[in-house]
């Protein structure tokens, strides 16, 4: 974004030693849960408190996982994060757009907010079998839907977003003769930027949610395929892999939303990002 | 009396409200000279604020006139700045971009940022965050943008009414001397009658409902002023007198 480069990035030098003084620590802290989780299944299972064929131990879990490596889990992977990537990329241009249209116009959005509001009501599931009748089991489907559960959240932020900037901050650029494209550009967009950004932060994770809906229900590729491969083959190791796999993604793509959040959102004075 | 460099003629501005259409100003009449440092002081809802976004050219749903130099002020000029209450920099851009604003662009006058903040007394401090800043250096940089494009008049709301009392003081001192310095016509809005007195060469009381000018009271004591001398003493009672007659208070 173009835009945006005037934007300062990065904390105050001042403030940059101490913030990695305690990233490391906090960093470390998150994985001593998942840790205790798993040394606890794994416990649990030789010592014969829960059946193997239920709950197979993380040992086993990594097994199947570098058994599937081998016989195309990357193609799995791959499959899933671009059909993420595509749904999310479509789902939240046209929020972007949509966002910004009803944030900044007042008549756009009588005319097509409470339409909005309405659609993002429906249930996810609800789209599926429309979505199969209109276009069949094939990509378009799956993007459609995944696109569906990326464009609320974003279109929700990016429009809340627009309506707050502080009208204090709009007189300053009106006496400074700003209007239209500058005056968005200048003031209303990096104003709106938060919010912008947590809406896409959502917008991503409910991209992985509606992957797994869309791939549960026709794929012979991807994440949610490996889950219903699973189920229907009684293997509870492939089924724990892929859920595993989808934690990792999740959280990474998420780790990289908020990474950019920081680096955009340097400037704001909060409790997150105090000097 | 020289020509007027800003002529105000407020037929009537009204407001709506629960109770129906309110006028806020009626029959206003003000003029400014050039270089004149004038306050306006008045009760909370006399139509100051009011008076200052009309001349400032953000408010024209009204019935009247601004001149500037002769010359009708349509909407924001240039030529006027604003300073609010607040200081309102934005919180995404250093503080030299900040004081830059106005002109917009990629590039900014780095000499002249420099030079004003200096004269503002932030010195070194243009590649801050907004949210580095104490209160009264904030709305020292709100005055340095005031200047960056060297308007005719500069108009003030109650800019320092949010600063404690110290730094209050400083900045009245830094008003006088930027002003001076760059020549600048001064219209300030404030609550403070020490304020008023210490910086103008005339005080206009407001009174309210519908809001018009009930005295004007020229401050003759030369500069600089002592806050204590005796004329100034009889200055700030001249103006309290007026204010409540004014029925202010």
């Amino acid at each position: 974004m173009a835009s945006l480069e005037r934007i300062e990035s990065g904390a105050a030098p001042a403030a940059a030693p101490a913030a990695r003084r305690r990233a490391w620590p906090r960093g470390a802290l998150g994985l001593v849960l998942p840790a205790c989780v798993l040394a606890l299944a794994e416990f649990a299972v030789r010592a014969g408190w829960v059946p193997a064929h239920l709950l197979p131990p993380p040992s086993e879990i990594l097994r199947t996982l570098g058994d599937l490596a081998e016989r195309g889990l990357a193609t799995h992977v791959l499959a899933s994060t671009l059909r993420v990537a595509a749904g999310f990329a479509i789902g939240a241009s046209l929020a972007l757009a949509f966002g910004a249209a009803v944030g900044l116009n007042r008549r756009v959005r009588d005319l097509l907010d409470p339409s909005f509001q309405a659609l993002r009501a429906i249930p996810s599931l609800a789209w599926v079998p429309l979505l199969l009748l209109w276009l069949g089991i094939d990509e378009a489907s799956k993007l459609t839907l995944i696109a569906i559960g990326a464009f609320f959240p974003v279109y929700m932020g990016v429009a809340s977003g627009f309506r707050d900037v502080d009208r204090k901050l709009i007189e300053v650029a009106e006496m400074a003769g700003l209007a239209g494209a500058a005056l968005v550009r200048r003031v209303l967009l990096p104003a709106a930027l938060p919010a912008v950004l947590t809406g896409l932060r959502n917008g991503l994770s409910l991209a992985w949610m509606f992957m797994v809906a869309a791939e549960l229900i026709a794929a012979t590729k991807g994440l949610g395929y490996l889950l219903t491969d699973g189920r229907e083959t009684g293997r509870a190791d492939i089924v724990l892999a892929a859920i595993l796999l989808l934690a990792l993604l999740g959280k990474l793509s998420d780790t990289g939303m908020a990474a950019l959040e920081r680096r955009w959102l340097a400037w704001r004075d909060t409790l997150d990002t105090r000097a | 009396m020289s020509a007027a460099l800003l002529d105000v003629h407020v037929r009537r501005k009204r407001f709506a409200t629960t109770q129906g259409q309110r006028d806020v100003l009626r029959d206003l009449q003000l003029r400014i000279r050039e270089g004149e440092i004038v306050s306006l002081v008045g009760a909370s809802g006399c139509g100051k604020s009011t008076l200052l976004r009309i001349v400032a050219g953000l408010d024209r749903e009204g019935d009247g006139t601004v001149r500037l130099d002769g010359q009708p002020v349509m909407g924001p000029t240039r030529a006027i700045r604003f300073v609010f209450q607040e200081p309102r920099l934005f919180p995404w851009l250093t503080v030299a971009r900040n004081v830059a604003f106005d002109l917009g662009g990629p590039r900014i006058d780095t000499a002249r940022v420099d030079a004003l903040l200096a004269e503002v007394g932030l010195e070194g401090l243009g590649d801050r965050l907004p949210k580095q800043l104490s209160g009264g250096q904030a709305q020292r940089v709100a005055i340095a943008r005031g200047l960056f494009v060297q308007p005719r008049l500069l108009l003030l709301d109650e800019p320092f009414s949010a600063v404690d009392a110290f730094t209050r003081l400083k900045l009245q001192e830094l008003l006088l001397r930027v002003a001076r310095s760059h020549g600048i016509t001064v219209l300030l809005v404030t609550h403070d009658i020490d304020e008023a007195v210490h910086l103008s060469d005339r005080v206009l009381v407001l009174e309210a409902d519908p809001g018009r000018i009930a005295a004007e009271i020229p401050i003759h004591t030369p500069h600089p002023r002592d806050r204590d001398h005796i004329d100034s003493a009889v200055s700030i009672a001249e103006v309290r007198q007026a204010l409540h007659s004014a029925h202010a208070f």
